[in-house]
């Protein structure tokens, strides 16, 4: 099915595409058909920066379980990170 | 001359004729054009199209190709030229051209991230690229309408809300059936609500495994159609779900697929290559 569920965020730092380093702004997170990844669903999440163009984009696309290590892994780092 | 790149093809009609109605021969003639076109859309916005035909001088019935979420891609090149391999002029048009450029996925993503195309844009873009069809000498002046998933229901809503096309073909469209919470600025009607409109026959082609739609949204869709008395064939293969036809993918089943299209090319025979 094409869910349509997408969550965005304005975000600041750096993502490295096809042209090299670009600055991020927003990062898109839907859970939908992915491009590449054999699944029905993904969890996708897109850093881009929507001024320069549909191409200044850095691509997952996780099954569910992985999207949820991610999370968990993300969060941990910051933890001990900011402690 | 040749309307649209201004040169002839060369052909034997009689043969071309016979390739258009029939399963191919090894000794008939065979060739095809595709390529990018513009065409006029929504707002009056040219936007760039992929157009594939047989070659020769036809009249041919035309498609219009309406690309799926996941973008303007390889797939639906392929299926636009399957078209015109089966005798059909058809043409997709890009309906994400207003989002920019780059690689299909690169746009669909941007596509998604802005909360998808706007269902007003595509239905401008289709009826541009009926009027196209319609306007070219190789036309026999009938078309249809084809779309898988979020395209699906785009080829729904284009028979609904547009005049002039004569056959539609719905493939898993999801998000027929829409609650009012799901409702958007881009996608402000359900498009259910339209089926009172529905001015061509109606193929639609579904997984029993699907999510959306769900078998139940699909027989909400066939009650409506029953009740306004529309012209519609239903087929639901069993162990399918969403987007069976797409053999790049999982969802892929082979035995539906294949009598998906069989359906599908009967259908498009008998209403746009049909007696009027």
């Amino acid at each position: 099915m094409c869910t349509g569920i997408v969550e965005t965020a304005e975000v600041s730092g750096s993502g490295k595409g096809p042209q090299g380093w670009f600055k991020l702004e927003q990062v898109n997170v839907s859970y939908d058909h992915p491009s590449d990844a054999q699944l029905e669903h993904a969890l996708n999440i897109d850093f881009v920066n929507q001024n320069e163009g549909p191409s200044a984009r850095v691509a997952v696309e996780l099954d569910p379980a992985s999207a949820r290590k991610l999370v968990e892994a993300i969060l941990a780092a910051l933890s001990r990170g900011e402690a | 001359m040749d309307p649209v790149r201004g040169r002839r093809g060369f052909f034997k009609p009689c043969k071309l004729q016979a390739l258009a109605m029939h399963p191919y021969a090894t000794d008939m003639y065979e060739g095809m054009l595709a390529e990018t076109v513009m065409l006029q859309g929504y707002g009056g916005d040219f936007v760039n199209a992929y157009f594939a035909r047989p070659l020769g001088p036809g009249p041919f019935p035309g498609v219009v190709v309406i690309h799926h979420m996941p973008g303007w891609d390889e797939l639906y090149r392929e299926m636009t030229r399957k078209f015109a391999h089966h005798g059909y002029l058809a043409l997709s048009p890009n309906i994400y051209y207003r989002f920019g450029h780059g690689s299909p996925e690169d746009v669909a993503a941007k596509v998604r991230g802005s909360g998808g195309v706007a269902d007003d844009s595509v239905i401008g873009d289709a009826e541009g690229s009926l009027r196209l069809l319609k306007s070219l000498p190789l036309s026999n002046k009938k078309v249809g309408v084809f779309g898988t998933c979020s395209s699906g229901r785009q080829a729904f809503l284009a028979a609904c809300r547009l005049k002039g096309f004569d056959a539609a073909v719905d493939c898993w469209g999801g998000r027929i059936v829409l609650s009012k919470e799901e409702l958007t600025p881009k996608q402000p009607v359900s498009p259910i609500e339209y089926t009172k409109d529905l001015s061509c026959p109606l193929l639609g082609l579904f997984g029993e495994e699907d999510q959306n739609p769900t078998p139940q949204h699909v027989q909400l869709l066939e009650q409506e159609l029953k009740k306004y008395g529309k012209m519609y064939e239903f087929h639901m293969y069993p162990k399918a779900g969403h987007g069976f036809f797409y053999h790049d993918r999982p969802a892929y089943r082979q035995e539906a697929a294949i009598d998906g299209w069989k359906k599908l090319f009967a259908f498009f025979e008998r209403y746009l290559r049909g007696p009027s």
